[in-house]
C-alpha cells in the first residue's frame, strides 16, 4: 500500500467511512503495525486541528461580514480616539530632558567603552588564553575535593542491597507519598532521591500491578515537608493535540531531565482507554515520571513506549491516580488536601520557572532487596 | 378587613415575585439561546451580540487610548474566543454574556496597549470584569496552532491551497472541485488532495513540533 493510499484509508477510517469489514481489517493492522498507529493518531490529531482552523477561518469571516452590514446600515457612529495624542505628548514632554541626559550618557559611556577596548585588547589577548587554562586547573582540583566529599557522606543503602531496579515518582501529598509505576518497585523495598541528591527511606504502601501504579512514602527524619505541592491533578481527559512535558531521571547520575511532546492519542496502547499516547522521546527511567500541560497541571504518569517506534511513549492518566488512593488502606483522611486540591501556583509561570519549581518535587526511585 | 387588605397584599407580593423569577429565567433562557445559536454559526446570533454589545466596547476602546477600528478587532478577537469556547461540550459560562466579552476586551486591549507603550493605568471602564486569565491563555493557545495552520497553508501555494480550502473550508464535493480546478475526473482531483495533505502535514508538523 503507498502512502497516498494509506493516507486515505486512516482518513476515512477515522470519519468512519470504511465499511465495517475494511475496519475490522484496518484494525487489525493498526494492532500488528504500530507505525500505522501512530499515524492514525497522529492524522486524527491533524483533523482536529484543521477542524479548528476551518471553523475559526468561517466564523470570522460570518463575523466580518455582520459587522460590515451593521455598520453600513449605520449601527454605530465611530467616535475616534479622545486623548491619545495628549497623554503621548505629555509624557514626551515630562521626560524629554531625562530621555535626552541619558543619551548623553550612554553614548559616552559607549566612546569611553571604544577606547578601552581598543587600548587595551591587543596586549590582553595572550594573557587571556593563560588564564582560562589556569581556571580550568583550579575547576579540576575542585572538582577532585567534590569527589572526596561525596565519597565521604554515606549513601543510605544498606551494606548488602542489591539494586534491583529504578525509575521517576513525584510527590502527590506534602506528607510524603510518592506516586510512581508499579514495575518500577521490582524489587521489595525503596528508597528516593531527591533533585538536589538527598537520599531518603522509603516504604511502599500499596502497588497495583495491574493499573501499574504504586504508592510510597517517604519514611526518613531527613524529609523536610514542603508547604504545598505546586501542581494540581487533572481528573478530566485533556485534549489531543495538547503540549506536554515531562520531568524524569534516565540518566545513571542524578541529574533531571526535561522532554517536551505533544499529546497524540486520547488512548494508550492498544486502545486502552487508561492511558494517553505522548509523542514524546522517554527513555528507560521515565518510568514513573508525571506528565504537565502548559499549565503545570499533572495529565499523566509516564510508563512504557513503543518498542519499535522512536519517540512514541505511553501514559497513564492522572485520573488513576484517585482511584490508586480509594484502593489503597491509607484513606485516613492524609489525602484530604490531595482531594481538594484545585489551586495550581505553577500555572501562570513560564516554562523555565515551572520547572525550577516542580523539580525538588519530583525523586529519583531506586528499588532495592 | 383589615386581613383581607394584608391577603391582597401578599398575593401581590407573590405575583411580583413570580414575575421577576420568570424574567430573569427568561433573560437566562435567551443568553442560552443566544449561545446555542453561535456555537452553530447562526448569523442572527452573531448580529444579535454585534447589535447588544459592540457599542459598549466601541465606548470602553475609544476612551482608552483606542480608535474605532481597534475596537472593532478587540470585539472580533473576543466574539472569536467566545466562538471557541462554547465549541467546547463542557462549555460553561458562568456570568453574562456582557461581562465575560468585556472581560475579554479589556484583557486583550490592555495588552495591546502594553505593547503600544501607551499603557497608563488603570483603565477607564464602568463595566464590570471578571478575572478571563485561563481563558485568554487557552485562546493564545489555540491562535498559535491557527497561526501555525495558516502559514503552512498559505506556503502551500496553488493549486493545493485551492483545493485543500475547498475540501476541509468550504466543505465542497471531489466532483465539484476536479472540475474547478480542471482535473479530468474526480479520482484525479482525490490523488492530488491526497499530495496536497501530505505536504501539509509535514509543514504544519515542522512548525508544530518545534513549538515556539
Amino acid at each position: 500500500m503507498d502512502d497516498i493510499q494509506l493516507l486515505e484509508t486512516i482518513e476515512r477510517y477515522l470519519l468512519g467511512e470504511l465499511s465495517p469489514t475494511e475496519a475490522a481489517q484496518f484494525e487489525s493492522m493498526r494492532k500488528t503495525t504500530p507505525e500505522i498507529d501512530q499515524m492514525v493518531a497522529e492524522h486524527s490529531m491533524f483533523i482536529n486541528e484543521m477542524a479548528n482552523y476551518a471553523n475559526r477561518k468561517n466564523f470570522s469571516k460570518l463575523s466580518e461580514i455582520t459587522f460590515n452590514t451593521l455598520f453600513d446600515a449605520g449601527a454605530w457612529t465611530p467616535v475616534n480616539e479622545q486623548s491619545t495624542t495628549y497623554k503621548v505628548i505629555q509624557l514626551w514632554h515630562r521626560y524629554k530632558k531625562v530621555t535626552a541626559i541619558a543619551a548623553t550618557v550612554g553614548g559616552f559611556i559607549a566612546l569611553i567603552t571604544t577606547i578601552m577596548t581598543l587600548y587595551f585588547s591587543p596586549s590582553l589577548n595572550g594573557s587571556q588564553v593563560l588564564q582560562l587554562s589556569k581556571a580550568i586547573e583550579i575547576i579540576k582540583t575542585n572538582q577532585l575535593a567534590q569527589g572526596n566529599l561525596l565519597n565521604e557522606v554515606k549513601t543510605k543503602l544498606p551494606e548488602n542491597a542489591v539494586l534491583i531496579s529504578g525509575g521517576t515518582g513525584f510527590l502527590i501529598d506534602t506528607k510524603g507519598y510518592i506516586i510512581t509505576n508499579a514495575h518500577v518497585l521490582k524489587g521489595n523495598k525503596a528508597m528516593v532521591i531527591s533533585s538536589d541528591g538527598k537520599e531518603l527511606n522509603a516504604d511502599i504502601i500499596y502497588t497495583d500491578q495491574a493499573a501499574d501504579l504504586a504508592l510510597l512514602k517517604i519514611n526518613d527524619a531527613d524529609f523536610v515537608s514542603p508547604k504545598t505541592i505546586p501542581y494540581s491533578i487533572r481528573k478530566k481527559t485533556s485534549e489531543l493535540g495538547e503540549e506536554v512535558y515531562t520531568l524524569g531521571y534516565p540518566r545513571n547520575d542524578n541529574d533531571i531531565v526535561y522532554g517536551k511532546g505533544y499529546l497524540s492519542a486520547k488512548t494508550g496502547f492498544d486502545g486502552d482507554s487508561n492511558a494517553y499516547q505522548l509523542q514524546i522521546s522517554a527513555n528507560p527511567g521515565y518510568s514513573g515520571a508525571p506528565v504537565f500541560n502548559e499549565n503545570a497541571e499533572l495529565i499523566g504518569i509516564i510508563n512504557t513506549r513503543q518498542k519499535q517506534l522512536e519517540g512514541v511513549a505511553f501514559a497513564i492518566k492522572s485520573a488513576k491516580i484517585f482511584d490508586l488512593i480509594a484502593a489503597s488502606d491509607k484513606t485516613n483522611g492524609d489525602f484530604k488536601n490531595l482531594k481538594n486540591q484545585r489551586s495550581n501556583s505553577s500555572s501562570k509561570s513560564d516554562r523555565k520557572k515551572q520547572i525550577s519549581n516542580l523539580e525538588g518535587y519530583i525523586y529519583n526511585i531506586r528499588s532495592f532487596n | 378587613m383589615t386581613k383581607k387588605v394584608k391577603k391582597i397584599k401578599n398575593s401581590h407580593f407573590g405575583l411580583l415575585l413570580n414575575y421577576l423569577s420568570i424574567n430573569t429565567l427568561k433573560a437566562e433562557y435567551n443568553e442560552h439561546a443566544l449561545l446555542k445559536g453561535l456555537a452553530n454559526n447562526d448569523s442572527k446570533a452573531v448580529e444579535t451580540l454585534y447589535k447588544c454589545h459592540f457599542g459598549m466596547i466601541q465606548h470602553f476602546v475609544t476612551n482608552n487610548n483606542g480608535s474605532f477600528d481597534d475596537a472593532r478587532d478587540i470585539f472580533q478577537e473576543a466574539m472569536i474566543a467566545l466562538y471557541e469556547k462554547v465549541q467546547h461540550e463542557s462549555f460553561s459560562l458562568t456570568c453574562q454574556i456582557k461581562t465575560y466579552l468585556f472581560s475579554i476586551c479589556k484583557h486583550l486591549w490592555l495588552k495591546r496597549l502594553q505593547q503600544m507603550g501607551k499603557y497608563s493605568s488603570p483603565l477607564n471602564s464602568e463595566e464590570e470584569a471578571i478575572s478571563v486569565t485561563s481563558d485568554i491563555e487557552e485562546a493564545a493557545q489555540k491562535d498559535a496552532a491557527f497561526d501555525i495552520m495558516d502559514r503552512a497553508l498559505n506556503s502551500l501555494g496553488e493549486p493545493c491551497k485551492g483545493l485543500l480550502e475547498g475540501y476541509y473550508l468550504n466543505k465542497k464535493g471531489m466532483q465539484e472541485l476536479a472540475d474547478e480546478f480542471g482535473y479530468t475526473n474526480s479520482d484525479n482531483a482525490k490523488n492530488q488532495k491526497y499530495k496536497c495533505l501530505m505536504r501539509l502535514k509535514k509543514l504544519f508538523f515542522a512548525q508544530y513540533n518545534i513549538g515556539d
